[in-house]
């Protein structure tokens, strides 16, 4: 199939950027997103043009480096899915495709589609684990039953990839249902009871200063996450801030 | 050609581990603040090692070429990980699984490293648990297990398909831990380019912030390298696009030894390739062998129709299905080690039963599985007239709890629906069990320079079991590397802070510089990717699945050629003061193409077939490997040379104490 494809480009950090059409001939339904754009990068290496930049690893939808806005929705038209799963098949000859990095003040823009997401990492960092040290003298693992239930919301809410969709889905680029996820997993399981109070204190006063908006609810974070983490994720977080507010 | 020494500590096998960790030097904990380590790579063995080496007490810096430690890819592996806890009851024991990965591996690991990694198998578990990790509970909220290829109890712990990524996530929390405590500074976005060596030990290395171009020196009392395995030589692998072998490739350039770089992976179930634009390869968890049967068609006309588009596979009749693995394999069938399900593949696929339109796949069947659990939830609930159809389609529900992710998964990339027909899957590279040479204690054979993890060549021997991987990673990484490499910088507590302004480091990055340059000013004729496409095929075609001599000379002096192509003409855009993601890969092809010829070398003087490695020359009359005891019972570890092909060899001999060298018959 034919297509047109828009592409953000822009040289680094500090460069102004712009939207660039290039059209691209030669693509089958059986490719993925990721490959056509290999393709077209490997034709403007040929033409002696600068590749566009993105990240990427895996390809298998589960490392999260993956980041396109397509026609202006997070990882594209295909719901539960990345960019890198992402196929072909779902798009027409002669289409028009935008592509875009995530948009948010706190993913500012690298070069073209790469953003800088550390300040994913430093919302995990301010408390985002169990203070247990390694050691060969920890409890048995089956000296702490855990109601199957319990455990399985928690591995779901777990299974987020820190792609970032959730903040380049919402209009006010709030990264609750990125944070709360991660506050759900540890407030479903005993391990993370000791901790609760400093983990959903730290973790939110980190997220208001990585410059994350605010949530008003409107559930768009849901919609476009590729792993569907659920919206009660961040009423579950809202009920532990509280807590931890009122309780201490 | 010398005889390595591995320091196994003396003793019984058992009580090997214990007493060398009683007799191994430490470092007190004021010192401990005065000495840092560096550990390039933060997957499951880096993130892990760099984790516990702060809780310790020491200074760690951490490198990973992703903008996140979370992003390393042992987060893509699927189906477990083992433990020899028993907590099914089914007579598992230290010693079961220490024999299965001796048995696995081809006898050709290290007994006292296995035996090792079985006894902190349980800790790992342990520790996990108490991170958060959510592992897979039953009902009465206990830890589930499954089991995987190769062995006969159940001792998989998993989450889900999604093991590796809970895994990694739980190490990741470790490290945020330090990261948030200041005990380690992460450089994300960086790549090593080189180790530092001063007085024949490690001192640091020069790295490449990959954001802004710089090249930064970074000095330290010891090297941890935990950079993961080399599949990508092949190009086309289940690896990550960025997964590669620069870190370990520059540490052996240095002077570490490289041993078994012919030992790979090919797993059986895979989503075979569909074209030219591929960009890699899928895994579909070994976990669905437990309830898919592999078959091909008994007739060549019916495989013929079926490729030319004629005949469906699911309209073939029972007996017209050649289920080959349970022909061949009658005790464990569909579940034997992968390396004899992907050779039996490809003998059927290069006999003309393969049934896609490359002739390169075979069939993985659930309709019996759907049947067989259809009839039980009929049963259970009430239906004792339920037809056929009825049936099965109870049973699909039974697997879509148990596969749903995997089934998804399929359906979206081979556009066929995995409920309806079978599963085409092929063989693909996933794992290299060979890597840095490593004695007892990790250290390579540079003092001070370390390696864990996939990155070293150490347990799992010419064959890797299902669900090691991830054991292996954590095991290195959070119970034997943190404490042996104690052993070597108890000696380096006088030293002091390191410094980077020497000699050493002056000509270091004035190497780097110049390897850069080069790149950058190639003649411009082909792509990155032009010659990684054709290492990746010469690699597939002559030193894959199985090798002759022939065949392994002519790679070694194709990749040659290609490789001096390379360095003439190849094309780099862009400038290197900036992001510039085909430089990073240009410097990752470059040492692919150093190693690749090793490889083929490496496998050449293996004149033997074991585990993943088979030589056709060496093999029974009813086509299974054919391993020599009396010749080849050694570690390959070899010596750098610019020439791969005139690298030395050094022999590090294999002892078996404990265990008797049969041949292994899965039969």
């Amino acid at each position: 199939m034919k297509l047109t494809l828009k592409i953000w480009r822009q040289a680094g950090p500090e460069a102004k950027g712009k939207m660039v059409t290039y059209p691209l001939d030669g693509i089958d339904g059986d490719m993925s997103f990721l490959e056509m754009m290999d393709i077209l990068n490997e034709n403007l290496i040929n033409q002696g043009e600068v590749p566009v930049e993105f990240d990427h690893d895996c390809r298998e939808g589960i490392c999260g480096s993956c980041n396109m806005m397509i026609n202006g929705q997070p990882h594209g038209p295909q719901k539960l899915t990345t960019t890198c799963q992402l196929h072909m098949r779902k798009f027409n000859d002669g289409d028009t495709i935008t592509i875009e990095p995530w948009r948010a003040a706190a993913f500012p823009v690298i070069k073209d589609l790469i953003v800088d997401r550390s300040s994913f990492d430093r919302i995990q960092q301010a408390g985002a684990y169990v203070s247990v040290n390694t050691s060969g003298n920890t409890q048995d693992a089956n000296s702490i039953p855990i109601k199957k239930a319990d455990a399985d919301e928690a591995f779901h809410s777990a299974t987020c990839i820190g792609c970032g969709a959730c903040v380049a889905a919402c209009k006010n680029a709030s990264a609750m249902l990125f944070t709360s996820a991660k506050v759900s997993q540890y407030a479903l399981l005993p391990q993370g009871e000791i901790e609760a109070t400093d983990r959903v204190m730290n973790m939110v006063r980190q997220m208001d200063i990585e410059g994350f908006g605010n949530c008003t609810n409107t559930g768009a974070c849901m919609i476009e996450c590729p792993k569907g983490i659920k919206l009660e994720n961040i009423a579950r977080m809202n009920r532990e801030y509280l807590k931890a507010e009122t309780l201490g | 050609m010398s005889v390595l020494d591995s320091k196994v500590p003396k003793g019984p096998l058992a009580e090997k581990w214990v007493n060398h960790k009683n007799h191994i030097n430490l470092v007190n904990p004021v010192n401990k603040r005065n000495i840092d380590v560096i550990v390039v790579g933060t997957g499951l063995a880096g993130g892990s090692a760099a984790a516990t080496l702060a809780e310790l007490g020491y200074n760690v810096k951490t490198f990973c070429y992703n903008d996140s430690p979370r992003r390393a890819h042992s987060i893509a592996a699927q189906g477990g990980i083992n433990a020899a806890k028993n907590y099914q009851g089914d007579g598992d024991s230290n010693y079961r699984l220490f024999y299965d990965t001796i048995k696995g591996g081809d006898y050709r690991s290290r007994e006292a490293n296995v035996h090792r990694l079985a006894e902190v198998s349980s800790n790992i578990i342990d520790q996990c648990v108490a991170q958060g990790v959510p592992f897979a509970r039953e009902y009465g909220g206990l830890l589930d297990n499954r089991s995987f290829g190769g062995v006969l109890v159940s001792r998989t712990f998993y989450a889900a398909g999604q093991t590796g990524q809970q895994l990694l996530l739980g190490a990741y929390s470790a490290l945020n831990r330090q990261i948030n405590r200041g005990k380690v500074t992460p450089f994300n976005r960086h790549e090593m380019l080189d180790l530092v060596k001063v007085d024949g030990k490690a001192r640091g290395i020069i790295a490449r912030n990959l954001v802004t171009g710089e090249i930064e020196r970074h000095g330290a009392h010891a090297v941890v390298i935990a950079s993961g395995g080399y599949g990508n030589v092949f190009f086309l692998s289940t690896n990550a696009m960025g997964s590669n072998v620069m870190a370990a490739w520059r540490t052996h350039r240095r002077g570490a030894y490289f041993a078994n770089p012919c030992y790979t992976q090919i797993h059986p179930t895979c989503i075979p390739v569909s074209g030219e634009h591929q960009s890699k390869l899928t895994l579909m968890s070994e976990s669905l062998r437990n309830d898919g049967r592999i078959w091909v068609p008994k007739n060549l006309e019916d495989a013929k129709a079926i490729r030319e588009g004629k005949l469906k596979g699911v309209n073939l009749k029972e007996e017209d299905r050649d289920y080959y693995l349970e022909r061949r394999y009658p005790a464990f069938g569909n579940l034997v080690p992968r390396d004899v399900a992907s050779r039996a593949a490809k003998e059927r696929c290069d006999a003309g039963y393969g049934v896609n339109k490359t002739g390169n796949a075979v069939y993985l069947d659930f309709e019996a599985s759907f049947l067989r659990y259809g009839k039980i939830e009929a049963l259970t609930h009430g239906q004792k007239d339920a037809s056929k159809e009825e049936m099965i389609a109870l049973g699909k529900k039974v697997i879509e709890k148990k596969y749903g992710n995997l089934f998804d998964m399929y359906r979206n990339i081979a556009d066929e629906n995995p409920y309806e027909v079978p599963m085409k899957i092929f063989p693909a590279v996933h794992y290299t069990m060979g890597g840095l040479w490593v004695d007892y204690n990790l250290q390579t054979s540079i003092p001070g320079c370390f390696a864990a993890g996939e990155a070293n060549f150490s347990d799992h021997g010419a064959n890797r079991l299902g669900a090691s991987a991830l054991m292996q990673g954590l095991a290195d990484g959070y119970f034997v590397l943190p404490y042996t490499i104690g052993d070597y910088l108890a000696d380096e507590i006088g030293t002091g802070a390191i410094s980077t302004e020497t000699a050493e480091f002056d000509q270091a990055e004035k190497d780097t510089r110049a390897r850069i340059e080069k790149l950058m000013n190639g003649a411009g004729t082909h792509s990155v990717d032009y010659y990684h496409k054709k290492l990746g095929l010469i690699m597939w075609n002559k030193c894959g699945m199985s090798r002759n001599a022939t065949d392994l000379q002519a790679a070694m002096d194709e990749i040659a050629e290609l490789r001096a192509d390379f360095w003439k003409n190849v094309k780099v855009p862009g400038t290197a003061d900036t992001k510039n993601q085909e430089l990073e890969k240009a410097g990752r092809v470059a040492d692919f193409l150093e190693l690749g010829e090793l490889f083929a070398k490496d496998a050449l003087e293996r004149n033997e077939s074991c585990g993943g490695h088979f030589r056709e020359e060496y093999q029974t009359a009813d086509g299974e490997a054919l391993r020599d005891d009396v010749n080849y019972a050694y570690v390959s570890a070899w010596e750098y040379n610019e020439n791969p092909r005139d690298a030395k060899l050094h022999k590090e001999e294999l002892v078996f104490e404990n265990v008797e060298l049969k041949t292994r018959s899965y039969k």
